[in-house]
């Protein structure tokens, strides 16, 4: 089998080296190969890492961690479908089923679409298709509703992969995280459809239901914020399992938290933003409970592993903020950073009554800021340094 | 509360870059460093805390209906001097640059060499303008108005520092030959406004 690809590349390549027939094509080329085969090609400037993890392992590391939310995601949407449409006694087969039924049209939408702009970009702009859209292109579906129009997916996905990254020059160069660009233009262009209060089940129309979050923005009498969730069907254990309504990826904290091990445990997500995020919530959840405020929602009153397990706290901590190329790139950087995200999520979910969910806008902010964090380790970095030199 | 709820107000959420877009002359001309950006951006939350108060108390005891009745002249009580607000402010907010850069190359001419000509070039700085054209709009009384002020010329402040680190890094990008430069900065402000939209709302 492998001879036989092998085989077939080496008839092909001439017709997309220069002068071949389909010269300007070479980056599709170049792409099918490197997926299918390891080629012997090595880089051909300076810097040489010697080192088993390029960017393509690095990208297919993230996916891999991506598939337990996926696949669970995948199960719950259907779950959700079926028990807002009481359909009775339905097997795990029949959730499966509804369940690829709702989202797979919403990843091959974004894959599809979104890869039409890469290899568009690829081929104008001469640069080797990256695998770092095979990351984005799952992400961003992962992060929507499984009732949202395919329509919206493909439009925000267009703006994630060109305003966000291509423009830049492509995986490596972007600023901010092209998934959450496109989460974040959706969300602002087209707010009705997911501003995050209500459920995201996709049930008969005018089903509606309020989600964790909602439930915390407003008081309930006598009721402590736990009672309330509870009336509504969350405790911390469903919170955690994640069979409940929401965006397709973000529910189970279980299947983000089996990714976080991998992506900790092969070295591609760093630990330090992971964690620095996690005492920034707990920071801001103290902080707040000791000054309350009369303006604050109920959620300030939440424990923070509460925080944790509500909204899409663990699957952005994990896979949006600790994106190598938007996130800090120094170690004291990361942990700021992440510490910052923390503690934003916290602040906008219980002082912000305009936006239930913070996850993504807060790290979208902590991306913009990334750099100049970056800036100021440094300086001190070569402050501390530079003493040793003159003194 | 109520102050510290205006600042953030004015630094984060209505920040008078990112989302009134004020100062953009000398927001992307003056962002090619951090250094730079950091001594423009302290700049402007100086002469900004000085002359919003300023033209505050110029509107309320000169130009606005009315405000001449301390005088107790009569015919000048009635008078609306209103009309002169545009010409005022800027003659102030000149005044006041002119005097700060003064002060600084006497006792502080370390600072004014770093400084060199964004100084002067605050002048003209629409933001500073801005800053009191919408502090008289928003009828503002003395402490609002410098905590007004001091904000709002932190969060110009802010957003010049971080687009200067977030240009560091582009330096490295590889764009398109037409975006190169201003384009690729006008696209980034663009995206620095959505991550600042975070903040919309925040009420503590």
């Amino acid at each position: 089998m492998k001879k036989f690809l092998e085989q077939q590349m080496d008839k092909m390549r001439p017709l997309f080296l220069p002068g071949g027939k389909f010269e300007r094509l070479y980056p599709l080329h170049e792409a099918n190969e490197t997926f299918l085969l390891t080629p012997s090609e090595v880089t051909h400037g300076a810097p040489h890492v010697r080192d088993q993890l390029d960017l393509k392992r690095t990208m297919i590391m993230v996916v891999l961690a991506l598939i337990p939310a996926t696949l669970f995601g995948i199960f719950n949407a259907g779950y959700q479908h079926n028990l807002a449409h009481n359909v009775a006694n339905a097997a795990f087969m029949d959730h499966v089923i509804q369940g690829l039924l709702l989202c797979l049209p919403i990843i091959i939408t974004s894959y599809a679409v979104g890869g039409l702009w890469e290899v568009l970009f690829a081929i104008v702009r001469k640069h080797p298709i990256n695998e770092g859209f095979l990351v984005s292109g799952l992400l961003f579906p992962l992060t929507l509703p499984p009732t949202i129009p395919l329509w919206q997916v493909a439009v925000g996905i267009s703006f994630g992969i060109v305003i966000g990254k291509e423009i830049f020059g492509g995986t490596g160069f972007n600023v901010l995280n092209p998934a959450l660009t496109a989460r974040a233009f959706l969300y602002f262009a087209y707010p009705a459809q997911i501003s995050g209060d209500k459920v995201w089940a996709s049930g008969p129309d005018g089903w509606t239901g309020a989600t964790p979050l909602g439930i915390g923005m407003v008081p309930h009498g006598n009721e402590t914020i736990i009672e309330s969730l509870q009336h509504a069907g969350y405790t911390l254990k469903s919170m955690i399992i994640g069979l409940e309504p929401g965006s397709i990826g973000e529910t189970s904290v279980i299947a983000c938290a089996i990714g976080a091990a991998i992506l900790i445990l092969s070295g591609v997500g760093s630990w330090r933003i992971m964690l620095g995020s996690v005492i920034g919530l707990a920071a801001g959840s103290y902080l707040f409970q000791a000054v309350g405020g009369a303006n604050l929602k109920p959620l300030a009153d939440l424990p923070f592993w509460y925080h944790m397990a509500i909204g899409s706290f663990a699957f952005g901590v994990v896979f949006m903020a600790t994106d190598p190329v938007s996130a800090a790139a120094t170690n004291p950087g990361k942990w700021i950073y992440g510490f910052l995200i923390g503690f934003l999520i916290l602040l906008i979910r219980v002082a912000n009554p305009a936006y239930p969910e913070a996850t993504m806008l807060a790290i979208l902010f902590m991306n913009v800021m990334a750099p100049l964090v970056d800036h100021y380790v440094v300086q001190a970095h070569i402050k501390r340094r530079a003493r040793h030199v003159y003194a | 509360m109520e102050f510290v709820n205006l600042a953030i107000k004015n630094i984060f959420v209505e920040n008078i870059l990112l989302s009134f877009f004020l100062g953009m002359c000398s927001f992307l001309a003056c962002s090619k460093k951090v250094e730079t950006a950091t001594g423009l951006g302290l700049a402007v939350i100086f002469v900004q805390t000085i002359t919003v108060p300023a033209n505050w108390a110029i509107k309320t005891y000169l130009l606005a209906p009315g405000a001449l009745a301390w005088t107790g002249l009569p015919g000048v009580a009635a008078l609306d001097l209103s009309f002169l607000t545009f010409i005022c402010f800027i003659s102030t907010i000149a005044f006041m640059v002119q005097i700060v850069e003064m002060t600084l190359d006497k006792y502080f001419p370390k600072l004014y060499t770093s400084l060199g000509i964004f100084l002067p070039l605050i002048a003209v700085n629409c933001a500073i303008l801005g800053g009191s054209l919408l502090m008289n709009e928003r009828g503002y009384d003395l402490p609002h108005a410098t905590v007004y002020g001091l904000s709002s010329g932190a969060g110009w402040a802010l957003a010049i520092v971080a687009l200067a680190a977030v240009r560091k890094k582009l330096r490295y990008s590889h764009m398109p030959e037409g975006l190169k430069g201003l384009g690729i900065t006008m696209i980034m402000t663009g995206l620095m406004a959505l991550g600042f939209m975070s903040f919309a709302g925040i009420n503590l």
